[in-house]
This record gives C-alpha cells, structure tokens and sequence, in this order.
C-alpha cells in the first residue's frame, strides 16, 4: 500500500481537531508510520506548500490572509477533508455573523486596524472545494483514523448523519428530554459523539452539526412545549453551528416569533 | 572578538506551538535592535460573543477557546458564576473538580514535554523523529497524556471540551466501575512519573538565570489549582476580586493577544512559577523526588520549566490518587438562583493563572465578560526572556543557533496561542 503524504492546517480554531492526532497516545506513532506527515505544525513538521495526498483542515476562515492560504492548500492538494465544526460551518466563532451583531473587532481591540479580520466567519467550503467533512466538536480521533483508513484504501468513508437519538437506543441511554423534561438537540443532531451528553444525564447541545433529515420545525414545537421562550429555543440552534443552514434558519424562524 | 554583524531573523510559522505564531529578530551593532514574538491567530471575540447567552451555556461556549485547556476555562467559569449567585459547592463535587484538573495538567503537560518540548533539548526536528531514538521516554510520555485524557473522559465523556461540568456541580457523577479502573492505572503511572521528574532534569538543558516575577494562585493548604489568592515572589498578595486593580492589558501592534503587566512590568505564570511559589504545599513524596533529581527552589532558570511540568504530574497523580482513595458519589448539581451582579475568579490553567469575570442580568443572562489568559500574560516576558537568553547566548552566533535558542525559549513557555488571542482590552472601543 503506498504511504499518503499528509498534511494537518490550522484555520481559526482552538486546535482541539488537530488533538484528535495528538491524544492518540501511543497510536500516533503507528500513524507516522503508516502515513507521512509532511506538514503538521504543532506537532513538528513545517511545509505548508508541499504537495500532499490529503489535507487535514482545521479552523475556519476569518482573515484575508486565511482565504489565500486556503486557496493554495487546494491547489495542492488531492483530497481535501474539512475536520470539525469550524471548518465544516464556521463554527461558534461564526455566532458574530448573525444579523443583529455588529462590529465585534472595534469593541474588542482598543486600536482594531491592527486586526485583519474578515466581516464574516466562513467555512472552508464557502471558499474552496471540500472532498470529504467530518463532523464534530471536536472530531473524534476515531473518526480521523477511518477517514484515513479509508482514504488510503481510495474510497471516501461512510457518511453516518444518523441521530444522536439513535444513539441513545444502541446504547440504551435513558432519554433526558422524555424523562426529565430537558431541552435535549439529540432529534436533530448528528450522531458520531457517542451520545456522551445524554449518558451524562444533560441535553445535547449540538456539537456535531444537523443530522439528516433534521425536523427542526417539530424540534421548536418541542422545545416550546418545554417552556422555552422563542429567543430561549432560538440559542438552542444558534450556537456550535450557528452557521449551518438548517440551524441557521429554524433559529431564525424563532427570533421571528420573538419579534412577531 | 567576533566582528559585529547585523542579523535579520524571520520565522513565519512557528513549530510546535499551539496556535499560530512567527518570530521577529533583528540585530544591528551587536545589539537587538526588535525582538517581537509576533501573534496572528485571528481573534475569535468569545468575548463579545459571551454576551446575551444564559449563564448555564458559559461552560461549553468557554470550553470552545481552549482544546488543550478546556477543563481550566471550565473551571475558571463555573466558580466566578457560583460566587456570583451564591451557589453552594458540596465537598465530593470540589474534589471531583480538582481530580478533572489533575487529568487535565498530566495530559496537557505530558503533551508539552514529549511532543512540544523536548525533541528542542535531544537536537531533533520533533517528537516522531525522537522515538527512533529515545523510544521508551517517547511511549511513556505518550501512555501518561492518554492516563490524563482517560481521567478527563471518565470525568467528563470526552477529553477535548468534556460536558459534564456545569455551573453549581456535574451533570452526573462518574461510574464507580470507571472510577475503579483509573485509580490501578493511576498507581501504576506513579513510578512512571518519578522517572520522568529524573529524566527532564537530566536532559541537556540550557543555563541562563534571569530575574523574573513569579506569579500565581496560593492556597492554605493545598497546591494551588481551583482556588487560592494571587501571590508574587515580590510581596503581592491579592483576592482574586481584585485582580484588575493591579494587572493591565494592552494591546501591541504586532499582536493579537494583548499584552498584560503587573504594576506595568513583565511577569511570568506557569508551571515554573506555581512550583516557586508553592514548594512547601509538595506532598512529601513529590517534595522527595524534586529533591532526588537536585532542582534547586525557587529557580531562576526559565528552561527549568519543563521540569516543573514532570514535578507537577507526578503532583497531579499523587493528587488524584489521594481523591479517588477518598471519592464519594457528589450531590447531583446544586440548583442555581441566578441574580445580577458581577464576580471574578481565577484558576491554575496547565499554563498558569487563568482569570475570568463575568456580569450577569438578573436572570443570569451575561451581560460582560472579561478572560485574561496565561499567555496573554506571559507574552511580554517572552519578549523580554528572548533579549536576554539571545544576548547570553552570544549574538554574534550564526542565524540558525539563532533562532534554534529563539524557538527554544518561546516553546518553553508552552505558549497557546489560540487561548492567548481575542480578548478584551479595558478601553472599549465602541465607536
């Protein structure tokens, strides 16, 4: 089997994506064996303009100097995999694009010229092509592995967008909303965390992005029906991917009703 | 006498550092003419963002700063907002919240040593290069990080932004089974760590005392990590409350972490200060292997960092044994009654003092806040340790010795960079 070349980027983030690599203990050193780790800066190697196989993206785009980088890190890469939620919608940097927020740079940094900063938080695929998002915050390093595994093998790994509600039943997790009555995103949230909040007796907030066929409509009538005022139910799908289109929109959609 | 040369240093992306950071050295007449650890990680205003969200999601947006130091922005949070509403804590969720630090600083301080830290000291290009050769140090700092994550997942369900930690207690209390298999893997790392204190001190590092201020929490009688007052090594000793009294940020132009000073000077916090300034709350068997491996406290040489760091997981592990030996179930989390009001606090990040405030509505809506990180506040002595250690080291060295003792001073702090960036400066700009 040929050796990947690989490389891990960081974009605006809290580097806990690229940890996914870094915790796997004694494992990461089987990893660099089995793949080649051209540029990965924090854990040594620096060569960011070197062709690779596949390009690890972590972060989102938020600078000027970030959507160039991007650009480049494209063209000279084979497959490109986004990790994580800020690379997959912006992530929860991303809450500053929201249309009642407003210039957030000036109300930070006393002298903000300093501060190259796009007026929108990005994700890297509303600048450059994605061939493969993994999901999560953070990714799992699980998940990295078999996209590796995978992309190795030359195929694209399975796409799992089950519920995290799904889950809950695999791991006959007592269902928090049902039974206590707690605001719990599991319905319409992506599953791949192992369902960890759940099992840990509170609600998910929605780390891992929409899941498929995500009901948000029934989603807000139920957090509604919990109590939860609009502008309440509203932060509930504005907050790890505010930016996702159907978080986005159903958080919208109860701002509307705060304000109808 | 070498002829003085003039040296124009750039490093554009900085290796093994958390985030992302450059380095700026010039040298003109035998002299430093700039030497700017240069910041550039765009700024992600948790800040600004903080503000309008319910006092029970602080834990998980604050978590989002930091993946290597979650637990401590945790931490930070859920004790400012408790003191702000009068929560009560109950003891079995106090020691439950020290046993999730003490997992935190092993698998955040085992990351630096091996990954980060040493391959600087052994002369090679990172840590995967170095297992070639120093295999056994390599899998044994490797096997303590994942112990350190291990007691962060059985705690908190994940290592990197754990969810169990919530404003007045956890959300439920770890499994007993769990438990139970930490601590035989937690006695087993004991002598581990003990090798580890011997093997950092007898690594090659460089001598280069320099005059530093200390600072960090302190506690009665314990070594500091949820609580205690702020202590220096010069006679400061302040409520956490009072904090800003004392400490200003201000921003640089090469910067996007603001730079912090107390009384207007430098100072440094971390491991090397906390273990300074804390020598006597050791537990003696720790006490007894910073004595075996003849580190001399407190230490003016900032390279004795890292061993600060292998003395401080021996602690932690002590420490965690000493919790679960003596863990009880905690109370399920103690109701909150949000009020207005306004409360600060500070905690012992892996990193160093790691101070937040919050000001809540009077439905514990967040109305400010205000996170003062540890490498905001050690930039400025960075800087300052970057003239002085080049300078010792002879500028009239070739550029690659250079910036080789340049990189190696700024990965000793353990910088993280991504924490450092998009905070608050006291001058709002609101323009």
């Amino acid at each position: 089997m040929t050796r990947l070349r690989v490389a891990v980027h960081k974009f605006t983030s809290c580097d806990g994506c690229q940890l996914a690599l870094l915790n796997l203990g004694p494992t990461l050193l089987a990893v660099a064996e089995r793949f080649e780790l051209v540029h990965f800066a924090e854990a040594g190697p620096v060569d960011p303009e070197a062709p690779v196989d596949v390009a690890l993206i972590e972060g989102s785009i938020s600078t000027p100097d970030e959507e160039e980088r991007i650009r480049r890190i494209r063209a000279g890469a084979r497959r490109l995999v986004a990790i994580g939620a800020c690379a997959n919608t912006g992530g929860i940097q991303a809450l500053r694009n929201l249309p009642h927020e407003d210039d957030w740079v000036g109300a930070i940094y006393a002298s903000p010229q300093h501060v190259e900063s796009l007026k929108q938080v990005r994700a890297i695929s509303d600048v450059v092509k994605v061939d493969l998002e993994l999901w999560g915050c953070p990714v799992t390093g699980a998940q990295v592995l078999a996209a590796l595994g995978a992309l190795a093998a030359g195929v694209l790994p399975e796409d799992e967008a089950d519920k995290v509600c799904l889950e809950c039943k695999r791991t006959q997790t007592v269902c928090v909303m049902v039974t206590r009555q707690v605001p719990c995103m599991g319905p319409v949230t992506r599953t791949g965390c192992g369902a960890i909040c759940p099992r840990f007796g509170r609600d998910c907030y929605g780390c891992f992005g929409p899941a498929e066929a995500a009901n948000t409509d029934a989603m807000s009538r139920r957090l509604a029906g919990l109590g939860l005022p609009p502008r309440a139910v509203a932060r509930r799908f504005h907050f790890i991917h505010s930016a996702a289109p159907v978080f986005a929109a159903a958080g919208e959609t109860a701002l509307e009703r705060d304000h109808g | 006498m070498a002829e003085s040369r003039s040296v124009s240093l750039r490093v554009p992306v900085l290796a093994r550092v958390e985030g992302e950071g450059a380095l700026e050295l010039d040298v003109r007449d035998g002299r430093i003419a700039h030497v700017a650890l240069r910041i550039f990680e765009p700024p992600r205003l948790f800040e600004k963002l903080l503000e309008g969200r319910a006092f029970d999601e602080v834990p998980d947006i604050v978590a989002r700063i930091c993946g290597i130091c979650p637990v401590a922005y945790q931490m930070s949070a859920v004790h400012a907002l408790e003191r702000l509403f009068g929560t009560p804590i109950d003891p079995a969720t106090r020691a439950l919240r020290r046993l999730l630090y003490c997992g935190e600083w092993i698998e955040s301080h085992a990351l630096h040593i091996h990954l980060l830290a040493a391959p600087d000291f052994l002369g090679f290009r990172d840590a995967i290069a170095m297992a070639k050769s120093h295999p056994q140090a390599v899998a044994r700092g490797l096997a303590l990080q994942a112990l350190g994550n291990d007691i962060l997942r059985t705690l908190g369900g994940r290592s990197v932004h754990p969810v169990s930690v919530r404003v007045g207690g956890f959300s439920r209390a770890p499994d007993p089974a769990a438990l139970e298999m930490l601590r035989a893997r937690i006695e087993a790392a004991l002598p581990e760590a003990e090798t580890l204190v011997a093997w950092t001190a007898a690594l090659p590092l460089p001598h280069d005392d320099q005059d530093f201020c200390c600072v960090a929490l302190r506690h009665p009688d314990e070594y500091p990590m949820n609580e205690g007052r702020i202590v220096s090594d010069r006679g400061l000793d302040l409520d956490v409350g009072s904090f800003e009294t004392r400490f200003r940020e201000t921003q640089v132009s090469h910067s996007t972490a603001l730079h912090a000073a107390l009384d207007g000077a430098p100072y440094l916090v971390g491991p090397l200060a906390r273990l300074n300034l804390n020598i006597d709350r050791l537990p003696p068997p720790v006490a007894a292997a910073v004595d075996r491996a003849g580190l001399r406290l407190p230490s003016r040489n900032m390279f004795h960092s890292v061993i600060a760091r292998a003395v401080e997981i021996l602690l932690a592990l002590h420490e965690a044994r000493r919790l679960l030996a003596d863990c009880t179930a905690p109370d399920p989390a103690a109701l909150v009654t949000p009020r207005a009001g306004s409360a600060a606090w500070a905690t012992e990040a892996p990193r160093g003092l790691l101070w937040h405030r919050y000001e809540t509505d009077p439905a514990g809506t967040i109305a400010s806040a205000r996170i003062v990180p540890p490498t905001s506040q050690n930039q400025a002595r960075i800087e300052r340790d970057l003239s002085e250690s080049l300078t010792a080291l002879g500028l009239d060295r070739d550029d690659e010795a250079l910036r080789l003792r340049a990189e190696t001073v700024i990965r000793n702090y353990d910088p993280c960079i991504s924490c450092a960036t998009h905070f608050l400066t006291l001058k709002v700009n609101r323009a």
